[in-house]
């Protein structure tokens, strides 16, 4: 029996409306590397977020115990003072300041309120040598690639003596030469007794780097493995995570499904921000008329990618590719070109993308089809009230008037004004990115019969989604995306949670 | 805290909450009125609500155009110095003999050109509009001194006649051809606002740029039209300036930009964009004036107090706008 560095047990984490986190428990030993596995929104982040401080203590139940002691953390500087340093998946450095002053934010070296740049650089020389960065300390952030970013991260975390070193999704963005990398650092690191907890989707990493690993399903530990005694594979570890009975959550459907109505062949997208990286590779597609089609992926597969790239070029550079409709080649060069070929795209970020939140229902419900509203641009706006009206009754929006301002709706309200917004545009083609996410179970049903219903009409329907009994409930076919690729195509029949989570962590190897 | 709770009650008891800035202010304004009625013999007439008219018809216009900009969430501070530009342009241009049509006409179509292309400069290059206003805010503040140094008087008889022109409207009350002028320009704003897919896309851009994008609404073209608009009212209320002082000069109009956002503010628009109306921006600009004429009739207060009185009424509004929409923002982080 090793000592434990940190117990976190029975911790209970609520949102209003949803239980984030129930009765979790958590035990890392001293020196090792501890992974912690789990679906998107199983409550991963959440757990590192108590643990941090970033939900101080008081808003959670439980308790956590660091180096024998119970800690009650009121934020992110009392857990950074105990030596728990997070790093998060976007990287919280400044771009404009040097690599040094960035390692040293908010914990300068200074004397009597000076600062001592000579000190400063050449400390911070010293931990870039640590982390394997060869790099000049007064070179600016924004000068290095994100794999070289992560590591001056890495060193920060080192600057403050850190203990317990937490990394969210590590090495995410980052190429396989970079990652490489890091894990061999990170092995270093358990080797100078720096203890480490790591949440991956990249399950092969998992199983090449952790002595440990902790699996989370809806909230709730499953099960803590430890990968040398119990041989842990990675369809040990897609077990765990997706072993959930299905339900009846689902209307009942009877596809009929028609020719063609879509097809995306060789599609690349390069990111925008980082140069070079492919966020969509070479990627194929092909949805029919009155068919429900699922996009399966992790965070980070590039699935929002690839809808938004396709939706008018609205994501990326240097985007390649074809596009047909009905048999035809077609170019969606904005969104007004998708608009006019029938083509809708619902954001997984309606908040932020998909309304204007300080605007009533009736203005957002016609926001993208004013000119099939209006002569010589004039609003009509007894049509627009009548359209409205329509769709609140059709859709089932529950608010008192359509001119109900649409930031008060809850979610799944809200959703159904993103699609009836969309639905006016009459589409042949829908993509709905993450249209539950965010809402609760009752609206789920409405959201999930309103998608039947569109199919119904004939119309294809490409559905994106991080829950895969959505997908298994919902879907004719279901294609996974890994890393940017299309790495299977599962019909109805032979789709199980396991086989999609297989392909869905599928690498490029 | 309670007087603010008191608020939140009364915005969720009564009317949608978005009309709620605007009666602020009309109730500030009859208040106001009211007081002074009580408190001066002869103010309380209609009279006195047209000279306010008729003493800000430019600023009315000017203000028009940064409602605009405001609701998109752009600002733009170059209109002051367009003002002046304009008045400096119509006197040198009637000293040299030509005729007061072509004049306006020209004016106008420089106002709008300058604001078209501030208004591409912001869109496509995406330069806050800080920045590329505050340029041309001394972009055209220089061309008045490169016309002349001097205050050009305008004898030209079309601007005169303008000038000295008042029409009846029956019993004693009669307003200048400006405020009519500046009462066409609120109507017809007020009517695009309201009733054309360009009014929609203002306040959906300012609403939310991104979501306006993914909604394949035309955002460039709706930038870049606020800034031709506002650069178009410059123009205009720098020709209702020139009418209501008869020359040009260059330093006339400075600090215009600032009373013109203060009104639009005041009337109840949010900087941020995306929600507002043009009768709460004519509001503003009547508040304003309507300061101006108590000042006036207490005699004894010197000018100054016209702007402390602005300054606290801006603090009042801004807070206000804060506790309003506070109520939302918490809800949607």
């Amino acid at each position: 029996m090793t000592e434990h560095i940190l117990r976190m047990s029975g911790i209970t984490k609520t949102f209003p409306g949803v239980t984030a986190l129930q009765d979790v428990n958590l035990a890392v030993r001293r020196g090792e590397i501890h992974a912690i596995c789990g679906e998107n929104g199983a409550g991963k982040s959440t757990l590192m977020k108590v643990l941090s401080g970033v939900y101080p203590h008081g808003q959670y139940d439980g308790e956590i115990t660091f180096e024998g002691r119970r800690c009650e953390f009121g934020g992110i500087r009392d857990s950074e003072h105990a030596g728990i340093v997070i790093i998060h998946q976007e990287l919280a450095l400044c771009p404009q300041l040097s690599i040094a002053e960035n390692i040293y934010l908010g914990n300068e070296r200074a004397t009597r309120g000076v600062i001592d740049w000579n000190r400063t650089n050449y400390e911070a020389g010293e931990l870039l040598r640590r982390v394997g960065l060869r790099e000049n300390p007064t070179t600016t952030v924004s000068d290095i690639g994100v794999g070289k970013q992560q590591l001056v991260e890495i060193a920060k975390a080192l600057s403050k003596e850190v203990k317990l070193l937490i990394l969210d999704e590590p090495t995410a963005a980052l190429n396989d030469e970079d990652s490489a990398h890091l894990l061999d650092l990170l092995r270093g690191l358990r080797d100078e007794g720096i203890t480490c907890v790591i949440i991956s989707h990249k399950l092969n990493e998992v199983t090449a780097i952790a002595d440990s690993v902790t699996i989370l399903r809806d909230g709730r530990t499953i099960e803590t493995l430890d990968m040398a005694v119990d041989r842990v594979t990675e369809d040990r570890i897609i077990s765990g995570m997706v072993g959930r009975a299905l339900d009846n959550r689902f209307p009942p459907r009877t596809p009929a499904i028609g020719e063609e109505a879509f097809r995306i062949e060789d599609w690349t997208v390069y990111s925008p921000s980082q140069p070079g990286r492919k966020v969509v590779d070479g990627a194929s597609l092909m949805l029919r008329r009155g068919e429900i089609v699922g996009l399966a992926g992790l965070m980070g597969a590039g699935r929002t990618e690839l809808a938004m790239s396709v939706f008018g070029r609205t994501y990326g550079v240097h985007i390649s590719g074809r596009i047909f409709k009905g048999g035809e080649r077609i170019e969606l060069r904005t969104v007004q070109d998708a608009i006019k070929h029938g083509v809708a795209y619902a954001t997984e970020d309606r908040k932020r993308y998909g309304l204007n939140l300080i605007e009533d229902i009736k203005r957002n419900i016609s926001a993208a089809w004013l000119k099939g509203l209006s002569r010589r641009g004039w609003v009509n706006e007894y049509e627009e009230y009548r359209v409205a009206q329509q769709f609140r009754g059709s859709m089932n929006i529950k608010a008192p008037s359509v001119d109900s301002v649409v930031g008060k709706l809850s979610g799944g309200n809200q959703q159904k004004v993103v699609l009836s917004k969309w639905i006016l545009t009459e589409p042949d083609v829908l993509i709905l990115d993450e249209p539950t996410r965010g809402i609760d179970v009752g609206a789920k049903y409405e959201i999930y019969m309103i998608i039947n219903r569109l199919a119904e009409q004939g119309k294809a329907v490409l559905v994106i989604s991080s829950e895969l009994p959505e997908l298994l409930g919902l879907c004719d076919r279901i294609y996974t995306l890994s890393e940017g690729r299309v790495t299977g195509e599962v019909p109805r029949e032979e789709a199980t949670q396991e086989r999609l989570m297989y392909l869905m962590t599928k690498g490029q190897e | 805290m309670t007087s603010i709770a008191g608020l939140r009650d009364l915005r969720r008891r009564t009317v949608p909450p978005k009309y709620i800035p605007v009666l602020v202010t009309a109730g500030l304004f009859l208040a106001m009125f009211v007081a002074g009625g009580i408190r001066y013999e002869n103010f309380a007439t209609g009279q006195i609500i047209l000279n306010v008219f008729i003493d800000n018809a430019f600023l009315l216009v000017v203000a028009v155009g940064m409602t605009f900009v405001i609701l998109t969430g752009g600002i733009d501070l170059s209109v002051g110095s367009v003002v002046a530009l304009a008045t400096m342009l119509s006197a040198s241009l009637l000293k040299d003999g030509w005729p007061a049509y072509a004049v306006m006409a020209l004016v106008l179509v420089i106002g709008a050109v300058l604001g078209l292309a501030m208004g591409a400069i912001i869109h496509y290059f995406e330069i806050q509009p800080f920045i590329v206003t505050l340029a041309g805010m001394f972009l055209a503040r220089g061309l008045c001194y490169t016309i002349s140094t001097e205050s050009i008087p305008i004898e030209n008889p079309t601007f005169t006649d303008i000038a000295q022109t008042r029409i009846n409207l029956g019993g004693d009350l009669s307003v200048s051809p400006s405020a009519v002028i500046a009462v066409v320009v609120v109507l017809i704003a007020a009517y695009v606002l309201h009733y054309t897919r360009l009014g929609r896309n203002v306040y959906a851009t300012g609403g939310s740029e991104q979501s306006a994008l993914l909604m394949g609404l035309p955002v460039a073209r709706t930038k870049i039209a606020v800034y031709t608009i506002s650069g178009f009212c410059s123009a205009l209320g720098g020709l209702l300036f020139a009418f209501y002082s008869l020359s040009g000069y260059g330093l006339s109009a400075v600090g215009m930009e600032l009373d013109a956002i203060a009104a639009v503010v005041i009337g109840g628009t949010l900087l941020t964009g995306g929600s507002g109306f043009l009768l709460g921006t004519v509001l503003g600009v009547l508040v304003l004036g309507l300061i101006q004429t108590i000042i006036s009739f207490e005699g004894t207060l010197s000018s100054w107090w016209t702007r402390i009185f602005i300054g606290l009424l801006l603090f009042v509004f801004i807070l206000l706008q804060r506790v309003f929409s506070g109520g939302s923002r918490r809800r949607t982080p």
